[in-house]
């Protein structure tokens, strides 16, 4: 790729474990992140769920 | 950002301007404490979408209990005040902190960014406009979502299993499978939704945990437990849980008109039409990508497949169509936790990739005013009460825990505050410190787990030590689940004061421990998963140590032909080993093994060493095990003994060659589960259903005079695989299922195979005349990964893949720090599968690798030298490896016994030791056998 301009930060649209994980994952190797989420709060379909298997961990 | 939503993109890959259209939410974030007046008051109740509509929330709510931010919200649609001005207007009258604005306003943000991760997930299908199996029609045909909410302890039954339409108890369920998935015809999804089929098991074990005699079935069409341990599972909630299964799709639900049991119709497997009834229908709804997210792919300007979700290449499964976008979780297929975790490492992995050179331009370190010296001084604990609106103050008499306070030892100060986390709370805080030259604070208010961090920056802030501060928790432990005895929780406050007091007037500064680390990794294993995370990790930026056994990168996939989707893997494969090679960041050690491993996090010191017995020491901040699998050695159905009997990989040669007994060849049987799936390799091999069905039409495709079946246990095309299912049985390709207690049998019978086997549909038994036989073997773990393990003290599972730290949410990470894994020695799986988790793997490992140092917390295991007697009882209890036995020296050199010695990097403080010890020759910082003890003695001194 050409030397274009770089910006170092990123937005994450989705706030559910996967937008988290790579929001987490970018933040902590030196990005700035926005964490986009269309609802009033993050956490997504998992948090919905009562308990997930293998563990039957609550889902929180 | 919440309420937010991406209305366009400009610009192109490493320099974005993002437009993003932010929603008015009516209560100001920095004001609201969610003390949930508001939502008492609101006289507006409607269904709510947390619950999946099984229970109802008020117009100002916070999404879910836990919710973050903890912030509530107003939904315009249905808030009175909002419909019609001057009307109502409740929540801002009881709103204490002054959160409430109406007059909020829909704000647009124009933002720049390097890159762009699409992760806006699915939605359930909603089977109301289908009209399919009365839902909507009879109130006890439910959703799974819906039983989800049911069984949930925060849903709306407490997790009482209840039916809808009388409450009265549930004693038989069940499950319908594919509803929204696998079906063109009722809902338009022709592909598998991949999770259905686990989460129905899970969810009829545990209603069986809250039902004991409950009778559960799962009506399916093919059992798709295709993920790790998960056939385990299957197999459990069989025998152990007693869930019935059976293989048939129903032909309609239907009341008896009397009571609101449901009558399900359909042919068991004995061929037998049966009637039976049910208390509850649970649909098991599949996943599809929302009308919302297609919208935002448009306005992204990303290439969508036919199912509506994310095109991604194979060898790039986080890449969409348009460069410096990239896509992870359901939106880019239809798939479960883990996988979804894995791609959003993965996606983090690809930006890096685009955006390293930028690292950590935009980021800044927080700074802090000098720590004050404590050592010494008397204690002078401050003492901060907290309101919480009324959710303290409501119940407990605050100020007669203010006066008490006051009267405690070394008490200096004490205040109540409305809202003790609030901003100017904070500063405020941090002024008292100074001005009252306080050394220990108190916070009495709500729990350590969500604001101990919170007032621990407050302390930095007023340059004390961060561990000089302790919480009482007298909201969630309390005022919570007292509101009925106010008095006694106004004495139990006290206590809980006296107690937090007790324990923070001995306690010390505590320093953080941080350890430099090797900015480089070490990637053992050359096949696709190490070539792709040691490329990754180069183009990151970091030096990478490639370790390979043989003397060939490439692995197993240099036996492969075609992905799923077609790609042609030898390409791709000689692609990414070019790419490797011309990196100079790379050093590859070919014929080299793994021998010994000295040190941990951010400091590895790895041997490997060849065949003459040549070491090299590799030292390495983070590692990725990639040691791929093998493909097991088939036993059974005369593989010895008849030539055309041959295994899948043999098959896509023979075929590629154009070898004569394919070519002469008219009726192929394929077998699939050779050596998966029974026995002790209760495993799914994953990739089998789906590269026989691709074998098949190819054969096909070739000569469509050809007869091919396929005998199969439960056809696995999950995902969008599906539509290679569909299509080899438009094009004839012959499904026959079988059962584990009747195998298929093969015999040689002059020039012809005889295949003999059970039909469930026709009901009697059919011998396949074939002229060539291929078995699908399973994947084994390679033989060396428990050696491997051992020396990473990494764990394997039963089958001797390696164990991940979480099954769910860390599914690279191993327990031990600074080690990951991907690819087929984790479990198998698809190319595309092992290539986003060798990503995920590579972004976990940078997020050490871009650090020069990694801070580990204060609260550490120490050795009092005097007092261990090194009987090393806490060395068996220690879960991390964390203690060792060490000589014992006296003054002058001379060994005089045994003590332990703590590695602090790997201590994780959990007190085990400090526990278990007789000699009390081991403290935890932090929780010292003084502090405790004064708790308890502070706890019982009333």
């Amino acid at each position: 790729m050409l030397d274009t301009k770089k910006v170092g930060s990123v937005m994450i649209v989705g706030g559910g474990v996967t937008g988290m994980q790579a929001a987490l994952d970018l933040a902590d190797s030196g990005y700035y992140v926005y964490l986009v989420e269309k609802t009033g709060a993050i956490g997504g379909a998992m948090a919905q769920l009562d308990k997930t298997f293998p563990t039957n961990d609550c889902s929180m | 950002m919440t309420l937010s939503e991406v209305t366009k993109i400009d610009g192109i890959a490493g320099d974005f301007l993002v437009t993003v259209k932010e929603s008015p939410r009516y209560v100001d974030m920095d004001k609201c404490i969610a003390c949930g007046a508001c939502s008492e008051k609101c006289p507006k109740k409607v269904a709510g979408e947390y619950d999946a509509a099984t229970g109802k929330r008020k117009a100002i709510y916070v999404k879910y209990a836990q919710a973050v931010p903890l912030k509530y919200q107003i939904d315009p649609n249905s808030c009175i005040r909002l419909q019609k001005p001057g009307a109502c207007g409740f929540c801002e009258k009881v709103c204490d902190a002054g959160a409430i604005n109406f007059n909020d306003t829909e704000k647009i943000h124009r933002i720049n960014v390097g890159a762009v991760v699409l992760a806006p997930g699915f939605e359930a299908f909603d089977p109301t406009d289908a009209g399919v199996w009365g839902y909507g029609v009879h109130k006890n045909v439910i959703t799974s979502l819906q039983l989800e909410r049911y069984l949930s302890a925060s849903g709306p039954t407490e997790g009482h299993l209840i039916r809808p339409s009388d409450g009265k108890p549930v004693n038989k369920i069940a499950f319908l499978q594919c509803v929204g998935s696998r079906d063109e015809n009722l809902c338009g999804n022709g592909y598998c939704s991949s999770v259905c089929c686990m989460y129905a098991i899970k969810e009829a074990v545990i209603a069986k945990d809250h039902v004991p005699d409950l009778e559960a079935t799962i009506f399916y069409m093919d059992m798709r437990t295709h993920g790790k341990e998960f056939d385990l599972y299957l197999e459990r909630a069989k025998q152990d849980a007693g869930v019935q299964f059976v293989r048939c799709r129903i032909g309609g639900v239907e009341t008896d008109g009397d009571s609101d049991d449901l009558r399900l119709r359909y042919v068991n497997e004995q061929g037998r039409q049966v009637e039976n009834f049910f208390d509850l229908v649970v649909l098991s709804v599949g996943l599809q990508t929302p009308k919302h997210v297609l919208e935002l792919a448009r306005v992204a300007d990303i290439k969508l497949t036919g199912d509506n979700f994310a095109a991604t290449p194979d060898f790039a499964p986080v890449q969409t169509s348009r460069q410096g976008i990239f896509t992870c979780g359901a939106f880019a297929g239809p798939k479960d936790i883990p996988q979804s975790v894995v791609e959003g490492s993965a996606a983090a992995a690809a930006v890096s990739d685009l955006l390293a050179p930028a690292r950590h331009e935009l980021t800044s370190v927080a700074s802090f005013p000098e720590e004050k010296d404590i050592a010494g001084e008397e204690p002078r604990i401050g003492v901060f009460i907290c309101h919480c609106g009324s959710n303290i103050a409501g119940v407990i008499d605050v100020k007669a825990v203010e006066e008490y306070a006051a009267t405690l030892p070394h008490v200096a100060y004490v205040e109540r505050n409305l809202f003790s986390c609030s901003q100017d709370t904070q500063e405020m805080i941090s002024k008292r410190i100074r001005e009252h030259n306080l050394n220990r604070i108190v916070v009495a208010a709500c729990t350590p787990r969500t604001h101990e961090p919170l007032f621990r920056e407050t302390l930095k802030a007023a340059g004390l030590n961060e561990y000089l501060v302790e919480m009482a928790n007298i909201r969630n432990h309390n005022s919570w689940v007292h509101g009925k005895t106010p008095k006694r929780a106004t004495t139990k406050a006290k206590d809980l004061v006296r107690m937090a007091a007790a324990k923070v007037a001995l306690a010390d500064s505590l320093r953080p421990i941080s350890v430099p680390i090797v900015q480089k990794a070490l990637v053992i294993g050359g096949g696709v998963s190490g070539l792709t995370a040691a490329l990754n990790l180069a183009r990151q930026g970091f030096d990478v140590h490639l370790v390979e056994k043989t003397d060939t990168l490439g692995g197993n996939a240099l036996h492969l032909k075609q992905t799923w989707s077609g790609e042609h893997i030898p390409t791709q494969v000689a692609g990414l080993i070019d790419d490797v090679l011309a990196n100079d960041r790379i050093i590859i050690h070919r014929e080299y093994t793994v021998s010994h491993v000295d040190g941990f996090v951010g400091n590895f010191r790895t041997t490997i060493i060849d065949r003459e017995g040549t070491k090299k020491v590799i030292e390495h901040g983070a590692g990725v095990v990639a040691i791929g699998g093998e493909a097991s050695v088939p036993t059974e159905y005369k593989y010895d003994a008849i030539t055309r009997v041959v295994t899948a990989m043999q098959f896509d040669k023979l075929f590629e060659l154009k070898e004569k007994h394919v070519q002469q060849a008219r009726r192929f049987v394929f077998i699939q589960c050779v050596g998966s799936r029974e026995g002790e390799h209760m495993y799914c091999s994953k990739v089998c259903c789906t590269h026989s069905v691709q074998s098949a039409l190819a054969l096909i495709n070739e000569d469509p005079a050809r007869k091919v079946y396929i005998l199969y246990r439960d056809m696995r095309t999950y995902g969008q695989r599906e539509a290679l299912f569909a299509k080899a049985r438009k094009q004839g390709v012959i499904f026959i299922n079988y059962e584990l207690h009747g195998k298929p049998r093969v015999v040689e019978n002059g020039p012809d195979i005889d295949v003999e086997v059970w039909d469930h549909v026709l009901h009697r038994p059919l011998r396949i005349k074939a002229d060539m036989v291929v078995l699908a073997t399973a994947i084994r773990p390679r033989e060396d990964a428990a050696d491997l393990g051992k020396l990473y003290k990494v764990p394997v599972d039963g089958h001797g893949f390696f164990q991940e730290a979480h099954a769910k949410l860390r599914p690279v990470d191993f327990s031990t720090d600074g080690m990951f894994v991907a690819g087929l020695a984790h479990y198998p799986k698809p190319v595309e599968e092992s290539v986003a988790q060798a990503l995920a793997a590579s972004a976990r490992a940078a997020t050490l690798l871009s650090k020069t140092r990694v801070s580990l917390d204060a609260v550490k295991a120490a050795v009092d030298e005097d007092a261990c007697d090194g009987c090393a009882l806490c060395i068996d209890v220690c879960p991390y490896n964390a203690i060792s036995l060490v000589e014992k020296k006296a003054a002058d050199g001379g060994v005089v016994g045994k003590l332990i010695s703590v590695n602090k990097a790997q201590c994780k403080g959990c007190g085990l030791c400090q526990g278990t010890c007789p000699k009390r020759g081991v403290i935890v910082s932090g929780f010292t056998m003084q502090q405790i003890s004064a708790q308890i003695s502070a706890a019982l001194a009333v």
